[in-house]
């Protein structure tokens, strides 16, 4: 079983007490208004995925193919999206909106972001290199490398050397964080220590893959309710937003 | 308000509940009683010592330091004001200090570590509570 993943933003941290007394560090995630806009299937694509979408977009930032296809799938164009490839038990019909109730508390998560970017940066600090001597005869080089390589065999840098360069604003995924809660009324996820990125970045949430987890909601928690009210959802959905229009 | 403000503020009313916090700032002694794990019960263990910083301003994030000198040497603990393990905090009296966060107290022992009690405070408080 291969559950959907989440797109979420992050709020930002804070310290929440469990029923014992202990504060835990906690990430706040915004699931906001993540929704499943279509699906890959084996027979026309080769693979199973659920597409989602998040944050709505205005009409002026979506490119005309995503447009036509928003379009030709009955949903909105959003600003955010992204496919999950799922198991086939786990597929969400397009135009369920997603909730924060998709995870559990004490169940463990993989998150994935965009980290903060810290620009062009000397080896010391982007790969903890150790510089040299502050004295004892160092002349303007206490930040550098030091050597690089061998002597005439090979003759030249090994690829993959760690060297100054471009640091953070890569994707960085952390693995097995403990999800310490959700909040169903304001849609929010509460995640058990450090995620990467700023506030208000992208970030995916999927369940760890490192970790057997069980009684989690199959294929997820909104859609069963979403089976039982029929497709009335979607279609007062594109009603309220011809109406806004 | 911004959603963590909006959590912290729904997390220190949780907390709070009906527990009572006095108002006390540094140089007062109070006695915090603090619950304790012993096996599967809890008991109440009470520290008091003289308020020596309080930090984290007024939210979820305020917490407050007490020192005492327990058999000649100095004890500091430091609590989140809004923390579940504790059931009770008492003010025992009031200091009078010029200061906000009294660390040179780390350096002083005995008679030198005194802090002027502020009775002018004391019997504005007990004129409110009659």
């Amino acid at each position: 079983m291969k559950r959907s993943g989440l797109i979420t933003t992050k709020i930002g941290m804070t310290r929440l007490y469990d029923d014992g007394g202990v504060a835990h560090p906690v990430t706040v995630l915004s699931v906001g208004d993540c929704t499943v806009i279509g699906n890959r299937t084996q027979e026309k694509n080769g693979y199973v995925a659920n597409i989602l979408g998040m944050r709505e977009a205005k009409a002026k930032h979506v490119a005309k193919p995503q447009a036509v296809a928003a379009e030709k799938a009955g949903v909105k164009p959003y600003r955010k999206v992204v496919e999950f490839r799922v198991s086939d038990d786990c597929v969400i019909p397009a135009g369920t909106a997603l909730s924060a109730s998709h995870f559990v508390a004490g169940q463990f998560v993989d998150v994935q972001a965009t980290s903060k970017g810290k620009g062009f940066q000397g080896a010391m600090k982007r790969h903890n290199f150790g510089g040299k001597e502050a004295s004892h005869g160092v002349l303007k080089a206490h930040r550098s490398i030091g050597g690089t390589g061998m002597r005439e065999w090979p003759g030249r840098v090994l690829k993959g050397k760690k060297m100054a360069g471009q640091m953070g604003n890569e994707t960085v995924t952390v693995q097995n964080l403990k999800v310490f809660g959700t909040d169903e009324a304001e849609n929010l996820i509460f995640v058990e220590g450090a995620v990467p990125g700023a506030n208000g970045t992208f970030v995916l949430v999927v369940d760890a893959v490192k970790k057997e987890q069980k009684d989690l909601p199959v294929p997820t928690k909104a859609a069963a309710a979403a089976v039982e009210s029929g497709t009335e959802q979607v279609t007062e959905a594109t009603e309220t937003e011809t109406v806004a229009e | 308000m911004s959603i963590i403000k909006k959590i912290e503020a729904a997390q220190v009313a949780k907390l709070k509940g009906d527990k009572k916090i006095p108002a006390f700032k540094s140089g007062d002694t109070v006695k915090v009683h603090v619950k304790i794990k012993d096996g599967d019960k809890f008991r109440i263990q009470v520290f008091e010592g003289v308020v020596i910083a309080r930090d984290g301003g007024e939210g979820n994030n305020a917490s407050f330091t007490v020192r005492r000198e327990s058999y000649g040497v100095g004890v500091e603990r430091k609590f989140p004001l809004y923390s579940p393990a504790i059931e009770k905090i008492e003010k025992v009296r009031t200091g009078k200090v010029r200061r906000a966060k009294l660390f040179f107290l780390r350096g002083l022992s005995g008679k030198k570590a005194r802090i002027v009690e502020d009775l002018s405070a004391n019997a504005a408080e007990k004129k409110d509570n009659k």
